[in-house]
């Protein structure tokens, strides 16, 4: 029995192929969105880890210098010395054509054991490790980037699963030569067991500072906000997916209401009807989940570059660019395909199970609008339109800026149907003649059928209305921003101190100022931050973009009696001007300004470069900015180049780095736009399957339409332009939803996530665009529906007067 | 003779011991080799032997403490050339070195290891003043000046878990082993130079996490230095030290392979006069085994001298006296009972 009434119920759906493929893609889609955004995130993560494992990271304590400066290799002697189990690492980045590498320097000798990667003590290489040319371990595709390039300088390299990508493991030798750091170490590891007998470490290296691993800079706090971007917009895909699920279990259940009166009629228990009609919906959402979690992969090796080189270029992580299935991802996929599926098929589910037994077994087209549901509609999207609200006043942090967009969104989701309605209605009264009105009533009776899908459409329009306002805004702020920042037309950086100066009078004479860009990496305010130092020169006065402060900041930054920060740790210290900023290794400086810094994560503090140079007298004094005639650059390099022999890559232009800056950002927005057209594409789908499902059922209101003398294709026409007019007015709640979405990723999302608040741009003709866009989409998705109707044989319009009704 | 050295092989955390033990069966090539020729210069030959691949300096003792207790120490110091050739300065150098510390007691056996590059100080040995070191841990001369630096010592070294200061005297002279110095390994004349300090007077302090010791005894110091002292198919040795209760000490070793062992050693006599016994000159017969790290190791031997009516019965203090370090091996003190008492110290390797 159990066996027969399973294959009764399958069979619907070899009858309807459309509406298989409707659940099964809608599943599909909704999880490979979900899960390719959780792929890429798990990615990240593992490199995030793996670069904190390097070298026991993540266990191990270590000691620094409180400025965060390099310093000489006695203290390590004075510590071994002194009885202390420390190991040298000299860390530093190293560059070639444009591609950075991590160059990590350790002493195998003191090293703590099970400090190195399994992948480096695997390799029998010892002796050429610690030869005078050593050898470099790395991730194989940071061996093939190397390679690509021809990396010259750099010892052999030797590919090593498993290690993190971007990092170049030598002997701490051969790291000071590449670093040109002869003598100076960035940290010693504390060995977990330390002899019994040693002398205070206070007394031994009193400059130095114990950090446990917790203390040491944290990727995944740093691009936290980055990725929960990314599951946002994850979720909010596997929403809009969820809307096609629904509407194709709706319309499957509305057409197999005689097969359940016939089934239950035959004595199949109601429990034995619900349970098969559930194993039957898990069933396709385990089949859809795993199709789902497939393309999910594709997508996200597909996204995964592009996320990568975002990653690497605003926040300095290294992400692999390769992509690995991962069960956590995966089983993470399969669940949400599972629980999505359950929770769009609950209330058919629901209904079913209290449906009398033998109740009608005619279709309903769908559930009648009425003033309750549309009133508790209502109610619902005033009530998630106060916990907007309410996020918006009082939230704090990223988790709160997300609550109020997800409320945001919904309540206009909710609000839609009515907002239709009264739109409706008011068409309705205003229109004259039969069939305009007959138009007008039946687009409002048909509403609530569409409404799902008008809902997706909705949140798909404003989505994209609401990110592409911030990405213009954004992109606009930059560039002015980068114009402002970038005055200087030639970068230089020197190989040692000696040629800096040589190079700093060689140039004197032949530009018009000389700008050094010093700077110190170190904690601030228990970040990693940076400190950087300026001249006093006009050029800054002229054209650095202030937010708070007065043009005498530089002149009291000159007179080494304050200092500015950017925005980002400005809004995240809570600073006001006078107070005291504390800087790396202890110092203070009264805070004058206030200045923005895009496209920038880390905190940055400026004081007067003699202040700097006196608070720390061991700074690399190697890169320079020259002010100079544009027209001049090309003849400057090749002068450069020729006088000191500095190859090309030590010299950078104003606009190179002006490109360079822009591609990181586009890059940045790249996988956003890339989830954008994709939801719109669900959306899309979503209102044709809504569509289709209606023009079967709506036979019985058409019938008698047809019947009074309107024909088949004038039907059709009037269905496609009621699908035109829908999208139309969703378009037109849309733009007022997405302008709201976008002040709260400007306002609230951005500050909170990167810690700089923008100026928001309004593009109506992109809005013009998204408009007619969304009317293709709402054409598309009607277009089949209509046809079929403009070709429906008269006979089915007739058999609805003879069927019982 | 403690070849123990050598483990050096290639320190590292990377592994490397295949050939033989710890790679000291392996080839020469291009290092300085030990000659019959040589005499020894002192004090110059207490100072590294750049030329050649590896080399010792190495005090073991036999210390009786203020609670009654015995106790046993070793100090060890490795050097070991990567490649033939000057070693050059700084992180390049081409010199590693490594340290082993034990303290050893009926109740129980502590170990630490230390390991350091060459060039840059963090290890090294100094002949003016006398100093061996490695981190915190030395020997280092106290002796008046014109005297030997080794004829007065002071040793220090620290685990986790133990640290000992001693101050050596020495009593008798300075002691050449095998043919003036030059020591034969095997039958196909491997060698190695070799020169020993065996009257060593000790006193000092053992510190254990909770208490401290004041000890007092005798110790031992080996100094040797080869390029390649293990024929290739040597597999281990059984190395042993002891101070006769007469004042005489015996030092007798066993290579082992699977052609036959080689068996040799040296007679010195109260006054410090050395008699090199002749290969095979002595037995050497393991007794019970111990079952430790998992393998089965004689702690118990019976060794014969029938020229000298030489026939005693070894016992470690500690049977468990295992070195868990980079290369494992046995070490640990020993007391001799029969036609010669006394105490010394047993080594046991390739097991």
């Amino acid at each position: 029995m159990i066996r027969a009434a399973f294959t009764t119920l399958l069979s619907h759906w070899r009858r309807h192929p459309l509406q298989l493929a409707g659940l099964f893609l809608g599943l599909a889609l909704a999880t490979a969105l979900w899960s390719g955004v959780q792929a890429i995130n798990a990615e990240a993560r593992q490199s995030y880890d793996r670069a904190a494992a390097v070298l026991s990271q993540d266990r191990l304590d270590s000691l620094a210098a409180g400025n965060g400066q390099d310093f000489d290799q006695k203290v390590f002697l004075d510590l071994r010395h002194a009885g202390w189990l420390v190991s040298p690492v000299l860390e530093g980045r190293w560059s070639h054509r444009g591609v950075p590498v991590r160059i990590l320097g350790v002493d195998p000798f003191t090293l703590p054991s099970g400090s190195l990667p399994d992948a480096v003590t695997g390799q029998d290489r010892a002796t050429d490790f610690l030869s005078a040319e050593g050898l470099a371990f790395a991730a194989p595709q940071t061996v093939d980037e190397l390679t690509r390039i021809g990396a010259e300088g750099l010892p052999p390299l030797v590919a090593a699963e498993g290690m993190a990508p971007g990092i170049l493991f030598v002997d701490i030798g051969v790291a000071q030569r590449l670093l040109r750091a002869e003598g100076q170490i960035t940290r010693l590891l504390v060995a977990p067991d330390q002899p019994l007998r040693q002398r205070p470490l206070s007394e031994v290296a009193p400059a130095l500072v114990r950090q446990t691993p917790v203390e040491q800079a944290d990727m995944g706090a740093l691009t936290g906000s980055f990725h929960l971007n990314l599951t946002a917009f994850g979720f909010l895909s596997f929403a809009v997916g969820l809307f096609i699920v629904h509407s194709a279990i709706g319309l499957a259940f509305e057409q197999r209401r005689p097969i359940f009166r016939t089934l239950r009629a035959l004595g199949l228990p109601l429990r034995t009807l619900v349970g098969l009609l559930a194993a039957e919906i898990m069933g396709f959402a385990l089949v859809a989940g795993i199709a789902g979690i497939a393309l999910g992969y594709v997508i996200a090796a597909g996204l995964l570059p592009n996320v990568a080189a975002t990653l690497r270029g605003l926040y300095g992580a290294t992400v692999s660019g390769g992509l690995s299935l991962r069960p956590e991802w995966a089983l993470a996929g399969l669940g949400m395909a599972l629980a999505g599926a359950g929770a769009a098929a609950a209330q058919s589910l629901w209904r079913l199970a209290r449906m009398p037994v033998l109740a009608p077994a005619q279709p309903r087209a769908w559930t009648r609008a009425s003033a309750r549901s549309l009133g508790w509609q209502t109610g619902l999207a005033g009530l998630l339109a106060l916990i907007a609200l309410a996020a918006a006043l009082w939230g704090e942090g990223l988790v709160a800026g997300f609550v109020l967009l997800g409320a945001l969104l919904l309540s206009a989701a909710l609000v839609l149907p009515g907002a239709l309605a009264m739109a409706l209605a008011l068409g309705e009264r205003l229109s004259k003649g039969v069939i305009a009105q007959w138009f007008w009533a039946d687009t409002r009776q048909q509403l609530p059928g569409l409404s799902l899908a008008l809902m997706a459409l909705l949140l798909a329009l404003s989505a994209n209305i609401g990110v592409g306002t911030m990405v213009s805004s954004f992109r606009l702020a930059f560039t002015a921003w980068l114009d402002q920042r970038l005055p200087s037309e030639l970068y230089v950086t020197a190989r040692t101190e000696d040629e800096a100066r040589r190079l700093a009078d060689w140039l004197a004479p032949r530009s018009d100022a000389l700008l050094p860009i010093w700077k110190i990496d170190g904690t601030i305010l228990g970040r990693p931050g940076e400190v950087y130092g300026v001249a006093d020169h006009r050029t800054y006065p002229d054209h650095w973009p202030m937010l708070l402060g007065d043009q005498t900041v530089w002149q009291t930054l000159a007179r080494g009696e304050g200092a500015i920060v950017n925005e980002q740790l400005w809004r995240r210290a809570g600073l006001h001007l006078g107070d005291p900023v504390p800087l790396p290794g202890g110092a203070t400086r009264p805070l004058v300004g206030v200045y923005a810094d895009y496209g920038n994560t880390r905190g940055q503090v400026i004081v007067g470069v003699a202040d700097l140079v006196a608070l720390y007298p061991d700074i690399d004094r190697l890169r320079y900015a020259i002010r100079t005639d544009p027209a001049k650059v090309p003849a400057l390099r090749d002068a450069i180049e020729d006088a000191f022999r500095l190859p090309q890559d030590h010299m950078i232009s104003q606009q190179e780095v002006k490109t360079i800056s822009l591609m990181v950002f586009e890059r940045t927005f790249a996988v956003t736009a890339a989830l954008n057209v994709l939801t719109m594409g669900v959306a899309g789908f979503a209102m044709f399957m809504s569509l289709l499902t209606l023009s079967t059922m709506r036979l019985p209101q058409l019938a008698p339409v047809w019947a009074l003398g309107l024909t088949r294709g004038r039907l059709a026409r009037l269905e496609l332009l009621r699908a035109l007019l829908l999208a139309a007015l969703t378009m037109v709640l849309a733009v007022p939803v997405g302008l709201l979405l976008a002040w709260v990723l400007l306002a609230v999302i951005n500050v909170e996530a990167f810690g700089w608040r923008l100026p928001m741009h309004l593009f109506p003709k992109d809005w013009l665009w998204l408009g007619a866009l969304a009317l293709v989409a709402a054409a598309l998705a009607a277009a089949w529906p209509a046809w079929r109707l403009s070709r429906l044989a008269p006979v089915h319009l007739l058999k609805v007067f003879a069927d019982e009704r | 003779m403690n070849v123990k050295a050598l483990f050096l092989a290639l320190l590292l955390p990377l592994p490397a011991l295949a050939q033989g033990f710890a790679g000291l069966g392996t080839s020469e090539d291009g290092f300085a080799l030990p000659s019959r020729d040589t005499r020894l210069q002192f004090p110059v030959d207490h100072g590294a032997h750049p030329g050649f691949r590896i080399e010792w300096w190495y005090v073991t003792a036999n210390l009786k403490g203020a609670d009654g207790q015995d106790y046993g120490i070793q100090w060890t110091l490795f050097r070991n050339a990567l490649e033939p050739g000057d070693p050059g300065q700084g992180w390049q150098t081409r010199t590693a070195w490594m340290a082993h510390a034990a303290l050893t007691s009926a109740r129980g056996h502590r170990t630490a290891e230390r390991l350091a590059r060459g060039g840059i100080g963090q290890a090294g040995v100094t002949l003016a003043p006398f100093r061996a070191q490695i981190d915190d841990w030395q020997m280092a001369s106290t002796a008046a000046p014109g005297a030997d630096p080794l004829s007065a010592l002071s040793l220090t070294a620290t685990g986790t878990d133990f640290a000992y200061d001693l101050a050596l005297v020495a009593t008798g002279p300075l002691v050449l082993q095998g043919e003036q110095g030059y020591s034969v390994k095997s039958k196909d004349g491997q060698a190695s130079h070799y020169y020993s300090q065996p009257f060593y007077k000790a006193k000092g302090t053992l510190v254990f996490p909770d208490h401290s010791v004041a000890v007092e005894g005798q110790a031992w110091l080996d100094r040797e230095w080869s390029s390649q002292p293990l024929a290739g198919d040597q597999t281990g040795w059984d190395w042993l030290s002891l101070h006769l209760d007469g004042g005489a000490r015996l030092m007798v070793f066993r290579l082992r392979s699977a052609q036959g062992d080689y068996s040799t050693g040296t007679w010195i006599a109260p006054d410090g006069t050395p008699t090199p016994l002749p290969p095979g000159g002595v037995e050497m017969i393991p007794g019970a085994t111990t079952r430790v790290a998992g393998r089965e190791i004689p702690t118990a031997w019976r060794v014969r001298l029938p020229a000298r009516d030489l026939d005693i019965a070894i016992a470690a203090l500690q049977p468990q006296a295992w070195n868990d370090t980079r290369v494992p091996y046995w070490e640990g003190p020993v007391t001799a009972t029969g036609s010669h008492p006394g105490a010394g110290y047993l080594e046991m390797t390739g097991y």
